[in-house]
């Protein structure tokens, strides 16, 4: 385990004090932090220190620490989740960086993801999205047994792939058009590869994408950054399988 | 001292939950639209009550602190969640489950309770099924099981290592569902800061709008309580970083009793912790013990060759290995339950053989199932979790073997509730790990899944009933009423108070070292002069935050210091409470081990003349003592006798 002590960093990170206040740049000095120690904890170092100094510490979201939450979201050096590969920012270790380094920290940019405060934004549209569609519409109680439903484990295996989707909003962060295709391909997908998504699956293809396009979020150029930028992998296989059950949808219509 | 009533129905084991659905009151669907019901949480517990609440007709109002259901603290959960399903035909049954849940609890639970748990188990699974959760599953198509610690059959159902979240994630479609049909209105960034009590019932909550800072007043017929559990009272541990124990302390000062706080349970295979920058511990599924070998060496000396960075652990020779569980406890091995793994490592690490730099990690070891079923194989069941590992550590888990320390988890106390899961306030019920209900003195592995969802979704929506049958007449609450003035008056003063200190220290310097006091004296091995030592430390600590603490920013804004400090406020308070009821409890019983209480080999002793209730403690004011209740803990069904895993 690696506990080399990088004696100084700076951070130069998005300040912004509300949605509607304007925003700007502050770089703070960070002393003494364990290359062991993950991002968000340098970050709770600094805030230690800008508190103590009577500053205001800077808003993040963040609470599972361990990568499956989706809460936390900064966009680090240029990268959404930073530099490494398949983590999230609470994931992401000292490791990374080195002695003497600025690290830039920004907000995901999107416009439908409006800055709350600092580096915390407003994810609720990505709520919305999941409330026009993303169910199977079961009630509690009255289903058959579970291995009535048999499902072959490729299947199995597939929608597990895309039920991985942790919702953070890095694929929409780091799309030059903020595109959600593949947030809602996640979910679309998951269910397209289960024989319980199938009753619905022209309804929620079509209910999901539709919320998508109204909620202000930009259109799929196939640019692919997206799947490079996701913590959980989420492929793009899942956005072509979107847009069959979309098109398939649509004729149908 | 008073007898609590917990309304156990009479009659066989087997159908007191059939009797108890046919007599209980059924609320017309025309009657509950005119019902309003608050479910503060929506993890597992609150996300599939709201649910299925909502499917029967009541309106909802959810509330959570993160920013969607979906970051709920069940999403971490990786193993897998237990059913009574015997698809493996390895002789299961609800009767086995049952067992095995009240066995594993150290025979500290209510049998009625856990025998209801094992009942609904089944239709969980069906219910997520239909859903879409997409479980693991055979080459035939077939739902797939693997084992976890304490039992000998395999009914974990799981999710590659992801569970908790696919769980979640039907739960929280159901929710979505029922919030797109208008029947759930969710406030997503709002924290619950105190419980609104009229004419003795409950018919309230005051919320902060984590985002304007705006403090709100709800009213509803009933309140629901799914806000997790308390273990993040020790500041490091598995828990996310907003997990609390608020909602359930506000409920407490207004009258309803905290069952079993002692009960904690502390979990043996986590990454240890490492220098003094940790902001809380990362568990290792338990579901790893299926296929890892614990051990450390035999001998002292190559113990400290590893602590000093001389050898590495693969240089150690299979026959200079000490895989203690598998010598200690033959029949189980590997797969102890969590207090007796996690009490056989500090052992083992208190001795001398730890193999980390500060000497308090055991090896965790995959060379073995590897040879034997191949790095893929290895890699379908776990390659998240060895991602994950090797993402933290630096360390490739296929090449070396893990380090693991034990490290707080999950609280088996909580709130007290009868068997319709209400709590000692008429109208607040409490569901998921926020209740003490279902686990005794130790939970076992893929049961709080099953626990919370078995709540939410089998047991709630038909107990309120008997409830809300009575309140048909009530109109919608109003609230003007002053004792929702009074109660936002309160919230307001408490968060102007904690924010005027000034003082020069932040809020995280108070829960570390309340974090510290507790891991010391109120953790793994608890005696009698360390007790008493950290009650009077708590004290002196919560004195000094009200002098010194220091909360930056702004009241009416986003402001985290803020609802840090009012979280740490209350832990300074539960805190005490947790270590009076390891001080009362003076044997030893699951996750609590009282060293006065053990037996010659080292094991825990239970008292069952003497300790076999559930200690409920009732409020008394901050400074005073808190009055304690008993319920008697009888035992019809299953034989108490000491646990033995040998
Ligand atoms: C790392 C980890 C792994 C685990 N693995 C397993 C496993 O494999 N199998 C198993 O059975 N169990 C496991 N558990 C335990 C299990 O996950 C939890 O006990 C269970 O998910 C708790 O569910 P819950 O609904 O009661 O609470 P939570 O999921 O914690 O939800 C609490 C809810 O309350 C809300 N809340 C809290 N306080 C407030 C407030 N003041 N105001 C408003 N809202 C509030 C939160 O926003 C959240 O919505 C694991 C636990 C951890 C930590
Ligand atoms: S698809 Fe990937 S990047 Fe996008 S929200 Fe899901 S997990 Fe995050
Ligand atoms: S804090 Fe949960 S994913 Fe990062």
């Amino acid at each position: 385990m690696a506990d080399i002590i990088l004696n100084k960093i700076y951070v130069k990170v998005w300040r912004q004090n509300s949605p509607k206040a304007k925003g700007r740049f502050e770089t703070y000095q960070v002393e003494n932090v364990s290359q062991g120690s993950s991002f968000l904890e340098m970050i709770d170092i600094l805030n230690d220190k800008l508190i103590l100094e009577g500053k205001d510490p800077i808003a993040f979201d963040h609470d599972c620490r361990e990568g499956i939450c989706g809460m936390c979201s900064m966009y680090i050096n240029g990268h959404a989740h930073g530099p490494d590969t398949e983590v999230t920012t609470c994931q992401l270790h000292m490791r990374k960086f080195h002695e003497g380094q600025t690290i830039v920290v920004e907000p995901w940019r999107a416009a439908a993801f409006p800055v709350i405060k600092d580096v915390m934004v407003d994810r609720s549209a990505f709520e919305k999205i999941q409330q026009a569609g993303g169910y199977v519409s079961v009630n509690t109680g009255g289903v058959p047994d579970g291995n009535v439903i048999l499902i072959g484990q490729d299947d199995a295996e597939e929608a597990m792939d895309a039920a991985a989707c942790i919702g953070c909003g890095a694929c929409v962060a780091t799309c030059k058009n903020s595109s959600a295709m593949l947030f809602v391909a996640a979910k679309v997908s998951q269910f397209a590869k289960l024989p319980q998504g199938k009753v619905e699956a022209k309804k929620r293809a079509k209910a999901m994408v539709a919320k998508m396009d109204e909620l202000g979020f930009g259109s799929c150029t196939n640019t692919g950054g997206c799947e490079l930028a996701c913590p959980k992998s989420i492929s793009i296989a899942h956005i072509a399988r979107l847009n069959r059950e979309y098109l398939s949808a649509k004729l149908s219509d | 001292m008073s007898t609590l009533n917990s309304k156990i129905p009479a009659g066989p084991i087997a159908e007191k939950w059939t009797n108890h659905k046919a007599k209980i009151k059924v609320v017309s669907p025309a009657n509950k639209r005119k019902l309003d019901v608050i479910v503060v949480g929506t993890g597992l517990a609150g996300a599939s009550a709201a649910a299925s609440l909502a499917e029967l007709g009541y309106n909802v109002t959810a509330f959570c602190y993160q920013d969607s259901p979906r970051r709920a603290h069940s999403i971490a959960a990786q193993g897998g969640i237990n059913a009574a399903k015997n698809y493996q035909n390895d002789n299961d049954s609800v009767y086995r489950l049952f067992y095995d849940t009240i066995k594993g609890g150290d025979y500290r639970a209510r049998e009625a309770n856990v025998h209801r748990l094992a009942e609904v188990s089944p239709n969980i699974i069906d219910q997520c099924v239909a859903q879409g959760v997409p479980f693991a599953r055979e080459y035939g198509g077939t739902l797939s099981n693997r084992s976890f610690g304490g039992v000998l059959v395999s009914r974990t159902f799981y999710a590659r290592g992801q569970t908790g979240q696919q769980l979640l994630l039907g739960a929280y479609s159901a929710l979505n569902r029922q919030i797109n049909a208008g029947t759930v209105k969710m406030h997503t960034r709002h924290e619950m800061l105190d419980l609104v009590v009229i004419d003795g019932k409950a018919r309230g909550i005051i919320a902060r709008d984590m985002v304007s800072g705006e403090v709100k007043r709800f009213g509803a017929h009933a309140v629901v309580l799914a806000t997790g559990g308390y273990a993040n009272v020790f500041f490091l541990s598995t828990n996310a970083m907003g997990c609390n124990a608020s909602a359930s302390w506000v409920a407490y000062k207004k009258g309803a009793y905290f069952a079993n706080p002692c009960y904690v349970q502390i979990h043996p295979t986590c990454i240890p912790v490492h220098g003094s920058q940790q902001s809380k511990l990362t568990l290792m599924s338990e579901s790893l013990r299926n296929d890892g070998r614990v051990w450390v060496p035999r001998k002292k000396e190559d113990a400290e060759k590893l602590r000093r960075g001389e050898i590495r652990p693969n240089d150690i020779a299979d026959v200079d290995r000490d895989f203690y569980l598998e010598r200690r406890y033959p029949s189980y091995g590997n797969l102890v339950p969590r207090d007796v793994a996690s009490r056989a490592a500090k052992e083992r690490c208190d001795a001398g053989f730890g193999v980390n730099k500060e000497g308090m990690a055991v090896f965790l070891d995959f060379k073995y199932a590897i040879e034997r079923l191949g790095q893929e194989t290895i890699a379908k069941r776990y390659g998240n979790l060895f991602q994950m590992y090797e993402k933290i550590t630096d360390v490739n888990p296929y090449k070396e073997p893990m380090q693991i320390y034990p490290a707080i988890h999950y609280a088996m106390g909580g709130t007290w509730v009868d068997y319709n899961l209400m709590t000692t306030i008429p109208g607040l019920y409490s569901l998921g790990e926020a209740n003490f209900s279902d686990h005794g003195a130790n939970r076992l592995g893929a049961s709080a899944l099953m626990q919370g969802l078995a709540d939410g979704y089998f047991v709630l929506p038909y107990t309120i009933g008997d409830y809300l049958g009575n309140e048909i007449m009530v109109p919608k609450i109003n609230t003007n009423l002053p004792e929702f003035e009074a109660a936002e008056k309160a919230v307001t003063e408490r968060l102007e108070k904690l924010f005027n200190i000034k003082g020069k220290t932040p809020a995280d310097h108070f829960h570390k070292k309340l974090g510290a006091i507790l891991w010391d004296y109120v953790g793994m091995s608890r005696n009698e002069a360390g007790l008493k030592k950290a009650i009077e430390e708590i004290k002196k600590l919560r004195k000094e935050f009200y002098a010194d603490l220091l909360v930056p920013g702004e009241l009416k804004n986003v402001n985290p210091e803020l609802e840090k400090a009012g979280r740490v406020a209350d832990f300074l308070e539960f805190g005490e409470l947790l270590a009076r009821d390891a001080l009362n409890r003076k044997e030893s019983c699951g996750g609590h081990f009282r060293e006065e209480s053990a037996t010659e080999e080292g094991e825990a002793k239970r008292d069952d003349e003497n300790f076999a209730y559930v200690a409920a403690w009732e409020f008394k004011g901050v400074d005073e003592e808190p009055a304690l209740h008993k319920e008697d803990l009888v035992f019809e069904t299953i034989q108490l006798t000491q646990r033995s895993y040998k």
